[in-house]
């Protein structure tokens, strides 16, 4: 056994490799099997990853979660925000010129819109929740566009742990909800049309939510509304930090 | 495939650069936008390339590699927070997390009425 601790302590960022491939087929298989694919496997890996964040936390009594035991880490080195951001970046391959014609002017209305308006409320809520300064209101904000968004912001203007945390878990509440109410309230939207899709996709945003409450909707609606939530996560990326970190830092002084 | 990552790579640091340029002329000490900006100097940068060489599987391949680890990434990342001290305020990620998707539908719903009876 002494070998094998010699390894696992030596080797941290593959072993981080290691318990994310287990907590992903592991949530991957629950969510297939129990609930039907109706929440997303990603949604539920992040959610059950804050979990295991709590309890390394309370386990090693420290502030980087389960990377705070040695065995766990790697993950403090997997989920830094260099790798963070490299890979987020990688994520714009998803997006090209043909897709941005495709969505036209109703997909940048409808993504203004929708990342004006959950970053707003956002914002708004964690004033009342009695954050006071620009750099934490402006995670929560950009939490509560998508759980991307979220750490980027954070990690570029500076926020705490305990913040970028508390801006994840609002993005994962986030996307369950989109997929839980996207079927329930489709009919009462109007969701019926390819056109509609997209609008739709713009404003909710979180691209693992769209997809799934789409599916439980129409299927053949999918593609249309991933069009424009493919550029929510971009835009929020790029705006949140910036611009709406200026606005927030002029109004607070 | 070690193409595609190059690209990358490059895009990612003139971005960084760029966020960080930004945020010094602001006078604010935060790197602003950095991400964003590289995530567009990529998608211009691939579109050119496309057109000029084609569409190349192994170059692809470098870059998809890590558009697929992203969430991977952010599993990672949300175990290895400060999720202990967070939790206090849990109830701000509900309703952070629920209230604006409702109004978000509210506001579908207004614009939608606008798109369906344009057809």
């Amino acid at each position: 056994m002494k070998e094998l601790d010699v390894i696992l302590d030596k080797n941290g960022l593959i072993v981080a490799f290691l318990i994310v491939g287990i907590l992903t087929w592991a949530t991957d298989v629950f969510s297939k099997k129990a609930l039907n694919g109706r929440i997303p496997g990603s949604a539920l890996a992040i959610g059950l990853a804050l979990v295991l964040g709590y309890l390394g936390g309370v386990l090693a009594d420290g502030d980087q979660g389960l990377a705070d035991l040695s065995y766990f880490k790697g993950l403090s080195i997997l989920g830094g925000s260099m790798f963070r951001d490299f890979a987020i970046v990688a994520t714009a391959t998803g997006a090209s010129f043909l897709l941005i014609r495709k969505s036209g002017m109703l997909g940048l209305i409808s993504l203004v819109l929708g990342i004006g308006l959950f970053f707003g409320m956002g914002v708004a809520l964690g004033w009342m929740m009695g954050y006071r300064d620009a750099v934490s209101l402006c995670t929560i904000g950009a939490g509560a566009c998508t759980y991307i968004v979220g750490p980027v912001t954070g990690g570029a203007v500076g926020a705490s742990s305990e913040v970028i945390a508390l801006s994840i878990g609002t993005g994962v509440v986030k996307t369950i909800s989109v997929t839980i109410l996207t079927p329930i309230l489709a009919k009462w939207i109007g969701l019926i049309s390819p056109g509609a899709a997209m609008a739709y996709g713009g404003i909710m945003g979180t691209s693992s939510g769209v997809a799934a409450g789409l599916a439980a909707t129409d299927p053949s609606l999918v593609p249309y509304g991933a069009v424009t939530a493919t550029f929510y996560t971009g835009l929020g990326c790029l705006i949140c930090p910036s611009l709406f970190y200026l606005v927030l830092s002029t109004l607070l002084g | 495939m070690i193409k595609g990552l190059a690209l990358l790579s490059f895009c990612f640091i003139s971005g960084m650069w760029c966020g960080a340029m930004l945020g010094s002329w602001l006078g604010i000490d935060a790197n602003v936008g950095g991400v964003g900006f590289a995530m567009a100097f990529l998608l211009v940068s691939k579109e050119y390339v496309t057109s000029k060489m084609g569409w190349n599987e192994e170059f692809a391949f470098g870059l998809d590699f890590w558009n697929k680890l992203y969430i991977p990434i952010v599993i990672a990342m949300a175990a290895s927070l400060n999720v202990k001290s967070a939790l206090s305020s849990g109830l701000l990620a509900l309703l952070a997390g629920t209230l604006p998707v409702f109004l978000a539908f509210v506001v579908v719903k207004i614009l939608l009425k606008q798109v369906n009876s344009e057809k």
